[in-house]
């Protein structure tokens, strides 16, 4: 998943989405950032050649509506979903309002009915063959992926499609088995779910949301993020072709409002919220007291540690996965770079190297390491955040390379010099830009890792095994990568500490938030 | 010289707060009477105020780390040493459910003996949960993967308003076995009960600030705890519908964990029911760590 080595080159892709060339001579003999001259920088004697996936093969409608009961509905209120790499509309969505919503939880609550007393074995079946249909079709749900959110193909292809399914195989053999989870424990399914999810994710985040809510026997009413409506609607054409009873999947389209009219819906027995710490506050005040179940999957500023003795090449790829993955959209990113003073210099030279390389462009190209940044809006958030960390006196660090003419892209940028304070040390800028801050010791890097409202991950670099135990426990995030960084799996529950939220998704503790434990 | 009399006039115990392994007084100064089912008065007890809170909140942070840290073996002893001087005390509790809690003689004794059987049965678990709710995870690359329990932090137990006893424990045992400090608020008919517990607590090998005990009114105190920013959690028994939303809405700031229950009756504290290892689950936070597994020449899963 993560962005591999490849010769050290400034992209300047042909590609549908074209891009000026740089000057690239300059990096011939000293790249910037390198202290030690290169003799030759292979990748400058030539480009990559344009891979860009054809898109030809992909259905989709270009005006959507909901679906509920079983059917896709129509709508109103029409917005548009842009691709953020041409800035071209992709399909138009409505957008549901507080009647659509009930409509919705009505029919999921009908079919709570059926689903709910179904016998697990079937229900497992059922979601084996979602698993099995999406497999099946997992190029067009990469290609539609990328198209609508931005993220590079080889992302969508490789990471996201690949564990949408394995997400509801995985939960698919739970649903028969669910009471040999908790020993001891009678268990029964909440009722009706609403699930609102963010655009980082589109499709994964749908069935981290789904997968564990069916195969425990409740339905849901599931909100995709407006900006990356696509892959939701062809989720719910699998759904409806694998023959689902209607109503236990409820999909609806809109912004925040629709959002609010499911958080405030009075049949819903169970929020879940995947997004930042801001709505997530507001769900929270929204719900309370009103006996509705809550998991919330929020913000993150996570640390990436980096001690002498790590293997710094490997610890500089993990870095550049820790933030660059995915454009920096990604609520778990080693946003934070904690390094070594020891090594500082050595790190940052190589990071400088290797952000060079990055080939920033075309989504839909197979060369492609970062894609668009996903909307408008969120590229201007990115820039006002790095701005800020200019004026505050960080030093910034950006990629040479060109960007395309169209659409959303941001350079990969870092910025040393970050002290504790600094809003790019303390705000989640969901972006591809790196904070790079320094400590002497492991208690020190304990410390300013933890000094954030945030716990959702870090990334603990060290060639010392009992040290790499001690960080782990002493860090206070609910994943934690040794040596490794932004890895995820269905079995491997993922959520946060402290303002990241609480509950989690994946394994046999993401059963949790939907079950009554008795 | 006039002959004296013999009778001798009762030593009356000042009932003060437990925080941070110390008994204070109040630092607000006020004081609530409690008395018996006769009316008569059975002590002036310390109405907490916010500052007391705060004082207890600090006390509980700072042993939190500490009492975490400790091997689930040196844990579970602790426990085990509490229903160990609760065994020795027993009498001295039986009576005063009697005298102060109007409990019948029979109700007093099923009381204290289920106090102490409990205690033993959340002692047995400091070692046992991690791997009841633990365990690594067969993910598909090639990573070394576990999830394991860890403690959240401080908690704040808003106890049971029955069972002056029995109740506590049954609230306050779960959060602690996971590694969490705690702040007790009592507010209930015979909160002296509550003080006499903390005595058995002090002289228990339990550190100083794991427990923290307040007695006052809980209604005065519920929006200062809903709002300090450095309570990880909420354990509300009781609460009502007003309470348990002004808690929630409170708790948003800094996206505490909250988990409210019902209050049972003081025989029904004495149920199978009233104890579970899923009593701990709402205390803990899941962490989940991966590590690359090298690829050693000749290696295999299976030989």
């Amino acid at each position: 998943m993560a962005p591999g080595p490849r010769p050290l080159r400034c992209t300047s892709k042909d590609t549908p989405v074209t891009a000026k060339k740089t000057t690239k001579s300059k990096k011939t003999t000293k790249p910037p950032g390198s202290d030690t001259p290169h003799a030759l920088l292979y990748g400058d004697l030539w480009d990559y050649a344009p891979a860009p996936e054809s898109t030809g093969h992909t259905r989709f409608e270009k005006k959507y509506g909901h679906f509920i009961g079983g059917e896709f509905v129509a709508g109103k209120d029409h917005f548009k979903s842009i691709n953020p790499a041409t800035e071209e509309p992709i399909a138009e969505f409505a957008s549901a309002d507080a009647a659509m919503v009930d409509k919705a939880v009505k029919a999921a609550r009908k079919a709570h009915k059926v689903w709910g007393k179904m016998r697990g074995s079937e229900r497992a079946k059922y979601l084996f063959r979602i698993a099995r249909m999406i497999q099946e079709r997992s190029r067009e749900l990469a290609v539609l992926e990328s198209m609508d959110g931005g993220k590079p193909i080889r992302e969508s292809r490789d990471v996201d499609i690949p564990l949408v399914a394995a997400h509801f195989f995985h939960y698919a053999g739970w649903a028969d088995k669910l009471e040999y989870a908790f020993p001891g424990a009678r268990v029964s399914s909440v009722g009706v779910a609403g699930q609102i999810i963010p655009w980082n994710f589109p499709l994964l985040m749908a069935a981290w949301k789904i997968a564990p809510a069916l195969a425990t026997g409740n339905t849901v009413v599931l909100k995709p993020a407006e900006t990356t409506p696509l892959t939701a609607m062809k989720l719910a054409e699998i759904i409806a072709e694998a023959g689902l009873p209607p109503g236990v999947v409820n999909i609806v389209n809109g912004a925040g409002k629709t959002g609010a009219a499911i958080v405030d819906h009075p049949d819903i027995d169970k929020i879940a919220f995947t997004g930042s710490t801001d709505v997530g506050k507001i769900i929270q005040r929204a719900i309370a007291g009103t006996g509705k179940r809550l998991t919330l999957e929020l913000g993150g500023k996570g640390a990436n540690i980096i001690f002498a003795d790590a293997a710094i090449d490997q610890a500089v790829e993990g870095i550049i996965n820790g933030i660059f993955f995915n454009q920096g959209h990604v609520c778990c990113a080693g946003s934070r770079l904690l390094v070594q003073e020891s090594v500082h210099d050595e790190v940052v030279a190589k990071l400088k190297l290797r952000i060079e390389s990055l080939i920033v462009g075309d989504p839909l190209d197979k060369n492609t390491d970062i894609g668009a940044i996903n909307s408008k809006e969120q590229l201007g958030r990115i820039k006002a955040l790095v701005d800020a960390g200019a004026s505050e006196g960080a030093t910034m660090h950006q990629s040479s390379c060109a960007l395309p003419d169209r659409g959303y892209f941001f350079r990969p940028t870092f910025f040393t010099g970050v002290s504790q304070s600094h809003r790019i040390a303390q705000e989640e800028i969901f972006g591809p830009v790196l904070s790079v801050l320094t400590f002497r010791t492991p208690d020190e890097a304990v410390a300013k890792a933890n000094n954030t409202p945030y716990g959702l991950s870090a990334g603990v670099w060290t060639d010392k095994g009992s040290r790499l135990f001690e960080m782990a426990g002493a860090l206070r995030a609910g994943v934690i990568w040794g040596n490794t960084f932004n890895k995820f799996d269905p079995t491997s529950p993922f959520g946060g500490y402290k303002e990241s939220g609480f509950g989690r998704e994946g394994g046999r503790q993401g059963l949790l938030p939907y079950l009554e434990v008795r | 010289m006039s002959k004296e009399t013999t009778s001798r006039i009762n030593v009356l115990k000042t009932y003060k707060l437990y925080i941070g392994g110390a008994f204070p007084r109040t630092e607000s100064g006020r004081y609530d009477r409690q008395t018996n089912a006769k009316g008569d008065l059975v002590a002036n007890i310390c109405r907490a105020s916010r500052k007391d809170f705060r004082n207890a909140m600090v006390a509980a942070r700072k042993a939190q780390r500490g009492w975490a840290a400790r091997s689930a073996f040196n844990r579970s002893q602790i426990l085990y040493r509490m229903a160990e001087m609760l065994e020795s005390r027993s009498a001295t509790f039986e009576r005063a459910l009697e005298d102060a809690a109007g409990y019948k003689k029979k109700d007093a004794a099923a009381e204290v003996a289920t106090a102490i059987d409990r205690l033993v049965w959340y002692a047995g678990w400091c070692d046992k949960f991690t791997q009841l709710f633990g365990n690594t995870n067969p993910v598909a690359s090639a990573h070394f993967n576990f999830t394991f329990p860890e403690a959240m932090g401080v908690v704040t137990v808003l106890a049971p308003k029955s069972a002056p006893l029995l109740g506590l424990i049954s609230t306050f045992a779960p959060v602690i076995v996971g590694g969490n400090s705690t702040i007790v608020v009592v507010d209930n008919d015979a909160p002296t009960i509550a003080i006499e517990l903390a005595e058995v607590l002090a002289t228990s090998d339990l550190p100083g600030g794991v427990v923290n005990i307040l007695t006052g009114r809980r209604d005065e105190l519920t929006p200062h705890i809903g709002s300090h920013m450095d309570l990880d959690a909420i354990f509300a028994v009781g609460s009502d519908k007003d309470e348990e939303r002004a808690l929630s809405i409170a708790a948003t700031e800094s996206i505490k964990r909250t988990k409210f229950i019902d209050d049972r009756s003081a025989s029904e504290w004495r149920d199978a029911d009233a104890q579970s290892p899923y009593m701990i689950l709402p205390f803990i936070e899941f962490k989940t760590a991966w590590h690359p597994i090298g690829g050693v020449a000749g290696g295999g899963g299976a030989y």
